[in-house]
């Protein structure tokens, strides 16, 4: 028998009983939108959380200035400036695999350019600052070796900043005030998007480390060469666990903390963080996934249990078509085309559902939403598949059947 | 001189649970020669093995012992798909309860073989009307089986027994489910059949039936005995 004609015939007894079918192929179709709908979010939140790790650089270490102790009162960490540009030239001499450090402070100061202000964070850096954390120039050019000597007054502008200062006109080259202290742009930051936690990563200017300490972070006394931060760049991911562990023994030998006494600084695996955000995320996929699974089982259960059925009322009909002429292959080929047209016309609505789905999930939720054709494409597979491994046994029953017997058959 | 026999059985027996406590011979040592063309009943009162008999010729069930060789196969080395394909090409069914697809129409019902034996679409509705029109339906056609009377219904599962050319037509109590003046008609008609060259070997309990055959088997426990009928 031909395939056309398989089919033909498969589509001729579904037809008989088109309410059966299409209650059965329901299953399914719950099934492969179910699969569509939670893959595509699993793997939007996923995608959220690589644009999160490229966005920040995975192998990076942070240390911050840790809670300080003032007279029993602890303040909250960063309150006290504990580094030391000294500390960071030592990690970057006594740890080799240490690729990039910058030292850095931070604050936030109201921009005003012409008769447009704007308010925002500004950071005071060393130059490895920005091969650490992976920014590029999108216009002018980065601040040079004689900027971080000189303590000029030279400033790197992100894009939200641009836009809000000068909007058409063209940046490079123009003064800006910084607070009160007049700064040139001298480049613009290309633009890096929302960061992992909905910020606005664009809405920064940048200064040599030195002039900020001069210029911007106010009139509070400061120990000489105090930092906020060190940023680190490792060399090699895999060093990273290591390399942590050297920057903590260093910086309690140089800061004289006896053992077991607390930290005055601390230090931050961003790699971590982010590693624990996929593992949840990971497990999240794969619980919607076993969810959207368990549902195309228990339609593919459905399948199995109708066809058998339909086996059993259309013995005579087998012993029939045996009898004329019909091989077990012939018998089988017709009930699995049976089972996989439910499946697979199943699996199309469910398919349309799933995608118009996952639309409606992008529009009117929060969720991030990725829909591949893959996806598509592994619903389509998975419900034929479905309907080949669950019509597989009624169709073998009924092919194995004894013609007598199936011909004698009351009923 | 060697005739051309579409069925030759050679001590053809069949045991039922062979061995055990409900042994049954049912067919005991059946040497069976049908020539090309005859018209053969096989009689026998229920249990007899005519039944037994007729699911062996028609390649349905395999031999316990002896040899059937079906217009010139050897029916006891194939498996089951190899008898479907014998079955397909060498026999057509005809059966008691007409066994009709009751949701296909006459023509389908006739066409229903021809899907199997690979027949372009094309050529399978004229085919089917033709064999429609032979037995006298060709009207008919669009009609299903709850729409004709029995006499047409088996009418149209002759029309599919002969679609595929079969060499032997077998009919099992094709009567039997008939009033005697439709069972008369039905009779003709395979007379007609036989005429026109075809093999019928027709299984019936009714002496009144068998008479209408060139040739009376009977089977008595098991075993076959010819009755020559008289000229």
């Amino acid at each position: 028998m031909t395939l056309n004609d398989t089919l033909r015939t498969a589509i001729f007894a579904l037809r008989g009983n088109w309410m059966r079918s299409a209650l059965t192929s329901l299953g399914v179709i719950i099934g492969i939108a179910a699969v569509i709908i939670m893959v595509s979010v699993g793997q939007g939140t996923q995608s959220e959380i690589n644009k999160l790790v490229s966005g920040l650089g995975s192998n990076r270490l942070d240390i911050s200035s840790g809670a300080g102790n003032q007279g029993g009162i602890r303040t909250g960490a960063g309150s006290q400036w504990t580094l030391t540009d000294a500390d960071a030239v030592a990690i970057r001499m006594q740890i080799p695999e240490v690729q990039y450090v910058a030292a850095g402070i931070r604050g936030n100061t109201q921009l005003v350019y012409a008769e447009n202000n704007w308010s925002t964070s500004w950071q005071g850096v060393q130059p490895d600052f920005f091969d650490i954390n992976s920014w590029k120039i999108s216009q002018g050019e980065s601040l040079q070796v004689q900027d971080y000597s000189g303590a000029a007054k030279s400033v790197v502008i992100g894009e939200t900043v641009r836009l809000n200062l000068f909007g058409e006109e063209e940046a490079i080259g123009q003064s800006i005030r910084l607070g009160k202290v007049p700064f040139k742009v001298v480049g613009v930051l290309a633009a890096k998007g929302q960061g992992g936690f909905g910020q606005d990563q664009d809405d920064v200017v940048m200064v040599p480390l030195e002039t900020a300490r001069r210029r911007l972070s106010g009139s509070t006394a400061r120990p000489p060469g105090a930092v906020q931060q060190i940023a680190i760049g490792v060399t090699r991911a895999e060093d990273l666990a290591y390399v942590q562990e050297e920057v903590e023994v260093l910086m309690r030998e140089r800061h004289r903390i006896a053992p077991g006494g607390e930290d005055d600084f601390s230090v931050r695996n961003i790699a971590e963080i982010v590693a624990t955000r996929t593992a949840t995320t990971r497990i999240m996929s794969l619980l919607l996934g076993a969810v959207a699974g368990i549902s195309l089982i228990v339609g593919g259960i459905g399948i199995m249990n109708i066809m058998l059925v339909s086996v059993t009322e259309r013995i005579r009909e087998i012993g029939l078509r045996m009898a004329v002429g019909a091989g077990p292959g012939d018998i089988q080929r017709q009930f699995l085309a049976e089972a996989m047209l439910i499946s697979f016309g199943g699996g199309a609505i469910g398919t349309a559902i799933g995608v118009i789905g996952s639309l409606s999930v992008s529009k009117f939720s929060e969720l991030p939403v990725q829909l591949d054709w893959q996806v598509v494409a592994l619903a389509v597979v998975c419900s034929v598949s479905t309907g080949l491994f669950f019509g597989f046994y009624p169709a073998r029953k009924a092919s194995q059947l004894d013609p007598i017997e199936a011909l004698r058959h009351q009923g | 001189m060697t005739k051309n026999y579409v069925i030759e059985t050679q001590a053809l027996s069949k045991v039922y649970h062979p061995g055990s406590e409900a042994e049954v011979v049912a067919l005991n040592a059946v040497n069976l020669k049908i020539a090309a063309g005859e018209f053969v009943a096989i009689m026998g009162p229920s249990g007899s093995g005519k039944s037994t008999l007729m699911n062996l010729v028609g390649c349905l069930d395999k031999p316990s012992s002896g040899r059937y060789i079906c217009d010139g196969v050897d029916v006891s080395t194939l498996d089951r798909e190899a008898l479907a394909k014998l079955r397909l090409s060498k026999l057509g069914f005809v059966f008691q309860g007409f066994n009709l697809l009751s949701r296909m129409d006459a023509l389908h019902n006739v066409m229903m073989p021809l899907a199997y034996a690979n027949r372009p679409l094309a050529e399978r509705e004229s085919l089917a009307q033709t064999a429609l029109e032979a037995v006298g339906l060709g009207s008919r056609a669009k009609h299903i089986p709850g729409e004709l009377s029995g006499g047409q219904q088996q009418r149209v599962a002759i029309a599919r027994a002969l679609i595929n050319k079969p060499p032997i037509i077998l009919a099992d109590e094709p009567t039997g489910a008939l009033d005697s003046k439709t069972g008369e008609e039905i009779l003709d008609l395979f007379k007609r059949l036989k005429n026109e060259g075809h093999t019928i070997v027709l299984i019936t309990h009714d002496a009144h039936v068998a008479e209408h055959a060139d040739r009376v088997c009977v089977m008595r426990d098991g075993e076959l005995h010819e009755t020559e009928k008289a000229a």
